[in-house]
């Protein structure tokens, strides 16, 4: 890596963080919008404690779900529309890798706050400490690799016409492997048993998330672009 | 003398071409489905543990494996369509969604059709039904984003780019989904046991599997014909030939 | 041969609903789209589908 290539690296992660610390409100929606969700679940089907303990895991891992889903609205389409973006596939660095940083910097502004939270949230569905651990575990694992799909679905439907509920569209049934194994392990949490094959498991799919996706998401760039 | 293969990647030649293979894997659909019913219902015998109601297979089991072949298929076009820039293949891609989509909801309903008198309701959460909901899902996705692209070659390279994506996902949520479904709950009627198929059952199994197959064939061409004539109507050949 | 009628035939052994609701619903949509696909190609192309803002003529 050359320290062209660091310092372009660098210099995009470091812009989308400012710009996320600028517009906050669009990130605290993002939260609220986590919180609501999971708290309208109780409401919804009773507040037996047996009853919530079961659903916890799923509901909490649904929400982050969507939840970063929404957030994906954000994530191109501003760059897109005052031209940045069009720099960024001209600066002659590899789209992957820039792409690839602005997915880290869009997850650390909108994921990792739904990471940090989701403890909380998981005391409302009565989970012990255990279960609260690998919650938020899973979902440290997990929401990147929600990030990475999902920037590929953001960058696909860049400029079309019902651009959000498109993109959940195209999105949402990528996410299915991930919810299985990130919720599997609280459950499994929740039941003493052995949890760290999910989020082994989980872990893979990071790593193939974060090897395959730029690929995905640069060719999609570019397509947008044309 | 060298065969141009690629001279057939050109709509305009394609075009008569497709008009002259849709009779023929049309006539070999009938015969393939007549055949198949025909050992399906009047010479496979009935199945000692599931009564007559197991003759939904032979079109279960065909829609279930057309549903999946067709995604492979149509990924495998918008893959080429996206390195090669050959309109016709993207053409091609797009003309075997709808069909696919057509096989996977074809599954889900005899399926679930199925799975009343089996296990008494009609959805289950097995595997193989969780997994052509999900299919059915990104034939779905892959469609509409096709949709929403007004610029044509755009919505070729982006729903390529689509297609390939979840080319590589569709084994990861099968097996994912298979691991869950094992955890969760184990279906105990297995509908697809093939060891203790009798011959005939197998047979018409197969045959129908490859009637599907060839509707698809002939369905798809006559579907690709409409998107060629739709896209090139301004070019002089269509007008000649239309 | 092991349906002694034609009533026999449909009943399938009481599962007629289950069966006859497959195939049936199988035979109609496949039937849909090869009507739909039919008349899709032999609209008059002014009318239907994309833009085609493909350059012509320039075909691999």
């Amino acid at each position: 890596m050359t320290a062209g290539l660091r310092q372009a690296l660098a210099a995009v992660t470091w812009r989308d963080l400012l710009l996320a610390v600028r517009l906050r409100t669009d990130v605290l929606t993002i939260v609220f919008f986590f919180a609501i969700v999971v708290s309208l679940f109780p409401l919804g089907v009773g507040a037996d404690p047996v009853l919530l303990r079961a659903l916890g895991p799923g509901v909490v891992w649904v929400a982050a779900l969507l939840a970063s889903m929404l957030a994906l609205g954000r994530l191109f389409a501003d760059d897109f529309a005052d031209g940045t973006l069009e720099q960024l596939v001209l600066a002659g660095e590899p789209l992957p890798l820039l792409a690839l940083a602005k997915v880290f910097a869009h997850w650390l502004a909108t994921g990792l706050p739904l990471v940090l939270l989701s403890p909380l949230l998981g005391l409302e569905f009565g989970l012990d400490a255990a279960g609260l651990w690998v919650l938020a575990t899973s979902l440290a694992i997990g929401t990147p690799v929600l990030s990475l799909i999902g920037a590929i679905g953001a960058a696909l439907t860049l400029g079309v016409r019902g651009g959000g509920a498109l993109t959940a569209l195209l999105v949402l049934p990528l996410y299915v492997p991930a919810l299985i194994f990130g919720a599997g392990a609280v459950v499994a949490a929740g039941q003493n048993m052995q949890f760290g094959g999910h989020l082994s498991v989980l872990g893979a799919m990071l790593f193939a998330a974060i090897a395959l996706a730029p690929w995905a998401i640069s060719a999609a760039l570019r397509i947008a672009l044309e | 003398m060298a065969l141009n293969i690629w001279k057939y990647a050109s709509p305009q030649t394609f075009f008569p071409l497709a008009g002259r293979m849709i009779p023929v894997f049309t006539v070999l659909a009938i015969v393939f489905a007549v055949v198949g019913l025909y050992i399906g219902f009047f010479v496979a015998p009935t199945d000692f543990q599931q009564g007559e109601v197991y003759r939904i297979i032979f079109i279960h089991v065909p829609a279930a494996w057309m549903s999946m072949f067709i995604y492979l298929v149509m990924a495998f076009w918008a893959g080429v369509g996206l390195t090669f820039n050959t309109r016709l293949s993207s053409m091609m891609a797009h003309a075997l969604a709808p069909t696919g989509a057509l096989m996977t909801f074809i599954a889900l309903w005899t399926g679930s059709l199925w799975g009343k008198p089996t296990w008494g309701t009609w959805w289950v959460w097995d595997a193989r039904l969780t997994s052509e909901l999900i299919l059915l899902f990104l034939y779905v996705g892959y469609m509409a984003l096709a949709a929403a692209i007004d610029d044509v070659r755009r919505a070729d390279k982006a729903s390529a780019v689509l297609a390939l994506v979840g080319v590589v996902n569709v084994p990861i949520i099968y097996f994912s989904v298979q691991w869950w479904n094992t955890l969760h709950q184990g279906a105990s009627v297995n509908l697809t046991r093939a060891p203790s198929m009798a011959a005939s059952m197998l047979t018409g199994m197969l045959l129908m599997a490859l009637a599907f197959w060839m509707y698809s064939i002939a369905v798809s061409l006559l579907r690709v014909r409409a998107i060629i004539r739709e896209r090139e109507r301004d070019a002089a050949w269509l007008q000649d030939s239309a | 041969m092991h349906w002694g009628s034609v009533s026999e035939f449909f009943a399938m052994g009481g599962y007629g609903l289950y069966v006859w609701g497959s195939y049936g619903v199988t035979a109609l949509v496949l039937f849909m789209e090869v009507v739909l696909v039919r008349r899709r190609a032999r609209t008059p192309t002014g009318i239907a589908g994309h833009t085609g803002d493909y350059p012509t003529g320039t075909e691999k």
